[in-house]
């Protein structure tokens, strides 16, 4: 800087010479503060995320007793409506006969188990309720809600759900078939806490 | 003809002394006054105009509904019912709002279809039409998260099917649609977002739509032939020649808008609209509003998530692109013999989608979406680029006045009368 100013010249053109200090100090001003600019934009993308009174909503109880060999219930969980299907010996024994290569989804999709289950109908079902289908009730298309649930449903080809929207159609096993759906019905979470309870979450 | 040299003449003392401090008036005088405009603009240069009022009539219309809407689950659907009721002249400013909305992308359509047609996005006017791309995604926008307000059954499903859209993006597709919703599900936290970005984005639109004038009176109006302003009789000041016909069509068109909301309010609405949102229960046909139907016939023509997705979303992303995807040099269609045809195809391909996309997706419809998306994509990627460098263009006048006399292009009627009411 002193002889610049004893000379009277202008700053030396960018790309000349060595590096300044004033290069330095501009550069780690600046990125110190757009550090400081990137962090203090979290809270405000952070907040748009599910509150702690959302997240604590996360468990439903759900007495089975009352659902027939055949019959089917939604309930609600998270917002999300679940579905828990009654399955006859019928649906269970087709379910438990498809090769996993014949699927277009090969994973479980089952949130209690590894990533890379494949979807078995043993791995989406509990060992000794395999009777019982819990599936998350939304098309993984794009978030309609599949018929299939009343007795008088459209179920599609494979007998399990039908999702009107786009034609996705699921076997008894929730798992995906035909159609543009990319993944098998979710099973969330959940277990028997007795023989006709389950706990959701 | 009137001396279009700045005319500005500051004649009382306020006046003055504003003048010099800020000069406001002098601007606006300069930029809607004197402002040089081709002489040979036709009715489809009056749908800025027109746009500019449909903001400032969502923007007023808009603000008084939110002195009576509640953004939440339990009352949103219930306080739109009572704005329609029982608040003093709600049903009005309901319809003015929700038919505006149409209007508004009726008149965004046909904007864009004149600045295709005359070639106003090539150079220099690159920057204006890149601002015009921006200006209707966020208008789109405005106008989805608008539509979710009512919080009947097909806002609630459109927002699910909308937002799941982002889901079918790898990795962190699921992170966004949680983000976006503030749950796990389409909810009444999301609604209330939904409202706050509703509320601000036409303001936004306000600011670009400021920049976009700023860009077109920096370079200058397009016209019918494409030829530049050469000589000053190529022009005439803005007012009161582009102004009174500007004004002409907005009553006409302020006719159509008032006959909609005044007789038939809801036709262009949809009937599931008026069942209250239900987190159990899908409609069966799940359509957006018409607006939206060419884009969402894109979306359903691709049989994978992502490619789907991918494509509806580059379906407006490539008009960014369109000044350097043309390559003629000659800017007006008129002057075109092959392009001219491909170009009427392309329109007729937009107009069919949209027909298309209100359907339901099976058999020979979703077979007819997926022709008319494939010539949507080539129209712009491989016509565009190629027609323009093997066309011989027809010969254009030597200048817009000359055309407007009879030279070359050839007036219409409305252009031979605005000329011969200048010779008087
Ligand atoms: C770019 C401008 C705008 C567009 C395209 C637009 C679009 C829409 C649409 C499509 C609806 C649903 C109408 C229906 O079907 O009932 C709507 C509703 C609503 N808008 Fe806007 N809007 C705009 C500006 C605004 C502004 C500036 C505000 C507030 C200051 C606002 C407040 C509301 C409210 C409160 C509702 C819900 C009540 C109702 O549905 O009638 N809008 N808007
Ligand atoms: S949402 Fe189910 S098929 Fe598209």
């Amino acid at each position: 800087m002193a002889p610049e100013a004893k000379t009277g010249t202008a700053l030396p053109p960018i790309g000349h010479g060595e590096p300044t200090r004033r290069d330095f100090l501009t550069t780690a001003a600046l990125g110190w503060a757009a550090v400081g600019g990137a962090i203090s934009l979290w809270p405000f993308i952070q907040q748009m995320n599910p509150d702690a009174s959302t997240q604590a909503l996360s468990s439903t109880e759900v007495d089975l007793a009352p659902i027939k060999e055949g019959q089917a219930i939604t309930v609600l969980w998270r917002g999300k409506p679940v579905f828990i299907r009654n399955r006859t010996k019928d649906e269970v024994e087709k379910a438990a006969n498809v090769p996993v290569g014949d699927l277009p989804d090969k994973g479980a999709q089952n949130e209690a188990l590894a990533d890379r289950a494949p979807a078995t109908d043993q791995n989406r079902t509990k060992k000794g309720h395999e009777n019982w289908m819990v599936v998350v009730g939304i098309c993984t298309h794009l978030g309609c809600i599949p018929k299939g649930q009343g007795l008088s449903d459209q179920r599609g080809e494979y007998g399990g759900w039908f999702c009107p929207c786009h034609g996705s159609t699921y076997d008894t096993s929730g798992r995906i078939r035909k159609g543009p759906a990319p993944r098998n019905l979710e099973v969330p979470p959940y277990e028997f806490v007795s023989a006709t309870k389950i706990k959701i979450g | 003809m009137s001396d279009h040299e700045p005319s500005y003449h500051p004649s009382n003392p306020f006046s003055k002394w504003m003048d010099s401090r800020l000069p406001i008036m002098r601007m606006m005088h300069g930029q809607f006054v004197d402002f040089p405009t081709p002489r040979n603009l036709n009715y489809m240069w009056t749908f800025g105009g027109i746009l500019t009022f449909m903001l400032v009539v969502q923007i007023v219309s808009g603000l008084v509904l939110s002195m009576h809407y509640q953004p939440s689950d339990a009352e949103a659907f219930n306080s739109v019912e009572l704005i329609r009721r029982d608040v003093n002249y709600g049903w009005l400013l309901r319809n003015i709002h929700a038919v505006g909305a149409s209007m508004f992308f009726f008149a965004v359509y046909l904007h864009m279809a004149r600045g295709i047609y005359y070639g106003s996005y090539k150079a220099p006017r690159e920057i204006l039409w890149i601002l015009g791309v921006i200006i209707f995604l966020l208008m789109m926008a405005a106008g989805f998260l608008g539509y979710a307000l009512v919080w009947g059954q097909m806002s609630f499903w459109g927002v699910t099917v909308i937002t799941n859209l982002f889901s079918a993006l790898p990795l962190v597709g699921t992170g966004i649609t949680k983000w976006l919703w503030g749950g796990y599900a389409v909810s009444g936290v999301t609604l209330n977002r939904f409202f706050s970005l509703h509320f601000l984005l036409p303001f936004v639109i306000f600011g670009v739509v400021i920049l976009h004038i700023w860009a077109l009176h920096v370079v200058g109006q397009n016209n019918p032939t494409g030829l530049d302003i050469k000589t000053k009789s190529d022009s005439v000041p803005m007012l009161p020649f582009a102004i009174m016909k500007d004004a002409f069509a907005l009553a006409m068109f302020a006719l159509v808008y008032a006959w909609f909301v005044f007789f038939v309010p809801n036709y262009l609405g949809d009937a599931d609209n008026f069942i209250e949102a239900n987190p159990l229960s899908t409609p069966p046909h799940i359509v957006p509003e018409w607006y939206f139907l060419p884009f969402y016939a894109i979306l359903r023509s691709i049989p994978s998530k992502l490619g789907g997705v991918l494509m509806m979303f580059g379906s407006i992303a490539l008009l960014a692109f369109l000044p350097w995807l043309d390559t003629s040099n000659v800017r007006s269609t008129k002057y075109r013999p092959i392009f001219k045809w491909f170009l009427w195809a392309f329109f007729f391909s937009v107009v069919a989608l949209g027909y298309l996309g209100g359907k339901p997706a099976e058999g020979s419809y979703v077979m007819w979406s997926r022709v008319f998306t494939l010539y949507y994509f080539a129209f712009f990627l491989i016509i565009m680029p190629v027609v323009g460098l093997l066309e011989t263009p027809r010969k254009l006048p030597s200048s817009i006045m000359d055309a407007v006399l009879g030279g070359g292009g050839g007036p219409t009627a409305a252009n031979a009368a605005t000329a011969a009411a200048e010779k008087r």
